[in-house]
């Protein structure tokens, strides 16, 4: 991932951009605010994974909002990451019905292959490992989620060597659904 | 077999296509509701008895009767599609499977409730569902059911879909529509509720995706025909999600009224318990229902059959009885330790709570820290005294239900448990054995 510096002020891509103005349609003319969480999981999405200050207050010029209302709300939400990540952050769930069926040793087994413990980045920075509570997926336990990606039914060893041998092979990261015409020159083959 | 009135075609190929889901009888409900007037949409859900689905089971039609009306001001359905109550699964499902089952929920429901613009709120984590809604929105625009003059009817809709950011708390419906405003997931203090002041202060109303999605068969069968389903106040068919310890986890449709025992063991639902193991205890609708051992669930306190209904799961209240909740069913085997599980769940809470109120959030987290020493052998009898004492603090004095939720698990755990709690405290070196698991409840079961 490329270190954000103050000097290289973050941009949308066009693609991104047209999807923000495609959103703002979503919400009354005086309620942009409404606007924020989707701009924020876009900005996520083409920051490398994390949403560092200088991307938030790119999300906040781009709303027209004020830098803090980008930050109490970045920080109130789980899913947005506020420090860099590597590659892939894989979300385990630890919530009950996960713990029932494995999620202690799923997390202990991933420490191990990957190298990083909860909260970190492996040293290859492939993966960032991150406990999250429940999923909704309660049934097919227990449940990575990678992106917008669910890992299901990973109490097999069959099952968690085909999830990190498909996201090893992702050179880039996957097609986000607004970038119609693929990844964005910037982006490619990082 | 029961009937199934919204998964009856799930397992059509391209059922989540507009053409598939038309062809098999889809958009019938908006159609026929189009022909009626909005009040006659709004008396055939009252007339069908549909409960919420999402947890708290307020009778929807009177929900929908309770929306203010002035004259000249905007109002709002906003689907309430945060699942995330630990053990419910089922919205997911039915919206990654049947998106347009809940679109074309959402268009009656609007049409009901004179909303020209609808929201649908969906948990961040499922942002790979909200393309899938997408879709079948657009999809739907295409075919004139959305937008401008639906069908030629002079009503006009449009309807969006929202992510959140990964909060439980945003199931809360005023915290929801604060999180749709663009702000941090904190409840609002009711009154004003949010019939009167909701989005954007104007008059809303906030549903489950199942009980918007009933919508579609109580229209198409019509009310008093969907309230013969099911057994008394319980009508209808409703989604459970089974998980935990059983040999067939996943999403039924039952009618309600199947009974608990035939819901777990029969082959026709979740199969039993695996690996030949004895059920130990169940959570029966989300894990913010009090926990009941196997003999509790099983049948009630006065020995009749326990019944998936909101009433007889509710019968002999929180002394013997649970809840049915959102449908969230977690089923426990015998090697279940209680005690980590219980610390399992409030770390959840004390993780999940706004942190608008000091009951719940240091409450909830000193209910962590202290089962949190319960479970790793260093805590005293005192403490389990102590974690009841908070938890009864918690409730009640918090502005919204989370608090509540973050209670009665524990209350429930040590009032049906206490044993093993005790054990904990007795043998610690015997309970911080990995694998160790107290039985002595099972034997004198």
């Amino acid at each position: 991932m490329e270190p954000t510096t103050a000097a290289a002020k973050p941009q949308f891509s066009p693609a991104a951009q047209a999807e923000i103005k495609r959103l703002l349609t979503h919400y009354p003319d005086d309620r942009k605010k409404s606007t924020l969480l989707p701009v924020l999981h876009i900005a996520q999405a083409e920051f490398g994974g994390w949403v560092s200050p200088e991307v938030q207050d790119l999300v906040a010029e781009t709303l027209g909002l004020r830098s803090i209302e980008v930050y109490e709300v970045s920080t109130f939400y789980t899913m947005f990451n506020l420090k860099p990540v590597g590659k892939h952050v894989l979300e385990i769930c630890r919530t009950g019905p996960c713990m029932l069926r494995g999620s202690d040793e799923l997390t202990a087994q991933l420490e191990r292959i990957t190298g990083a413990k909860v909260g970190e980045t492996s040293p290859d920075g492939h993966f960032t490992l991150k406990e999250v509570e429940c999923l909704a997926a309660c049934g097919f336990a227990p449940v990575v989620q990678v992106r917008e990606k669910y890992y299901e039914s990973l109490d097999t060893e069959e099952n968690v060597d085909a999830m990190l041998s498909e996201l090893k092979s992702l050179v880039h990261r996957p097609i986000l659904p607004w970038e119609e015409n693929g990844l964005p020159t910037s982006l490619q083959n990082k | 077999m029961g009937r199934k009135l919204l998964t009856e075609h799930v397992n059509v190929e391209g059922i989540e296509t507009f053409a598939v889901y038309r062809k098999h009888g889809g958009y019938r409900a908006v159609e026929k509701a189009l022909k009626m007037t909005p009040e006659e949409v709004v008396e055939e859900v009252k007339k069908s008895g549909l409960r919420g689905r999402g947890g708290a089971g307020f009778p929807t039609g009177l929900k929908w009767s309770f929306l203010a009306k002035p004259e000249g001001v905007p109002r709002y359905l906003v689907c309430n599609a945060d699942e995330s109550e630990p053990g419910t699964f089922k919205d997911r499902y039915l919206m990654s499977k049947l998106p347009h089952l809940l679109i074309e929920g959402m268009i009656a429901g609007s049409y009901a409730l004179g909303a020209r613009t609808s929201y649908i709120y969906i948990r961040g984590e499922l942002l790979y569902v909200l393309r899938i809604l997408e879709k079948a929105i657009a999809e739907a625009y295409a075919a004139g059911f959305l937008g401008e003059n639906i069908q030629g009817s002079g009503y006009s809709l449009d309807l969006h879909v929202h992510p959140g950011g990964g909060a439980y708390i945003c199931g809360e419906e005023t915290a929801l529509l604060e999180s749709l405003e663009g702000k941090r997931g904190n409840p609002r203090n009711k009154p004003p509720f949010p019939a009167v002041q909701g989005l954007y202060a104007r008059p809303t109303v906030v549903n489950n995706v199942e009980s918007i999605a009933a919508v579609v068969p109580i229209l198409n069968m019509g009310g008093d025909e969907y309230a013969k389903i099911g057994v008394g106040k319980s009508t209808g068919t409703k989604l459970f999600s089974a998980c935990g310890h059983l040999n067939k986890p996943g999403i039924y449709e039952l009618e309600l009224g199947v009974p608990v025992e035939e819901f777990i063991y029969s082959d026709e639902y979740c199969g039993g318990i695996w690996k030949g193991r004895e059920l130990k205890a169940v959570v029966a609708g989300g894990s913010s229902v009090p926990i009941l051992p196997k003999e509790l669930i099983l049948k009630t306190a006065a020995g009749e059959n326990r019944l998936m209904t909101y009433e007889s799961l509710s019968d002999g209240g929180f002394v013997t009885g649970t809840m049915l909740g959102s449908g969230g069913f977690i089923a426990m085997d015998e090697t279940t330790c209680i005690v980590k599980n219980t610390w399992n769940f409030s770390r959840f809470y004390h993780h999940e709570s706004c942190g608008q109120c000091s009951p719940c959030r240091e409450g909830t987290g000193w209910l962590e820290k202290v089962l949190h020493r319960l479970e790793h052998g260093h805590g005293s009898m005192h403490d389990i005294d102590l974690v009841v004492s908070v938890a009864k603090q918690i409730e009640g004095n918090t502005i919204c239900p989370l608090g509540e939720a973050a209670a009665w698990p524990v209350a429930a755990a040590v009032r049906h448990f206490r044993d093993e709690f005790e054990w904990h405290v007795t043998h610690p070196k015997e309970a911080t054995q990995p694998g160790a698991v107290y039985r002595g409840n099972l034997v004198m079961a």
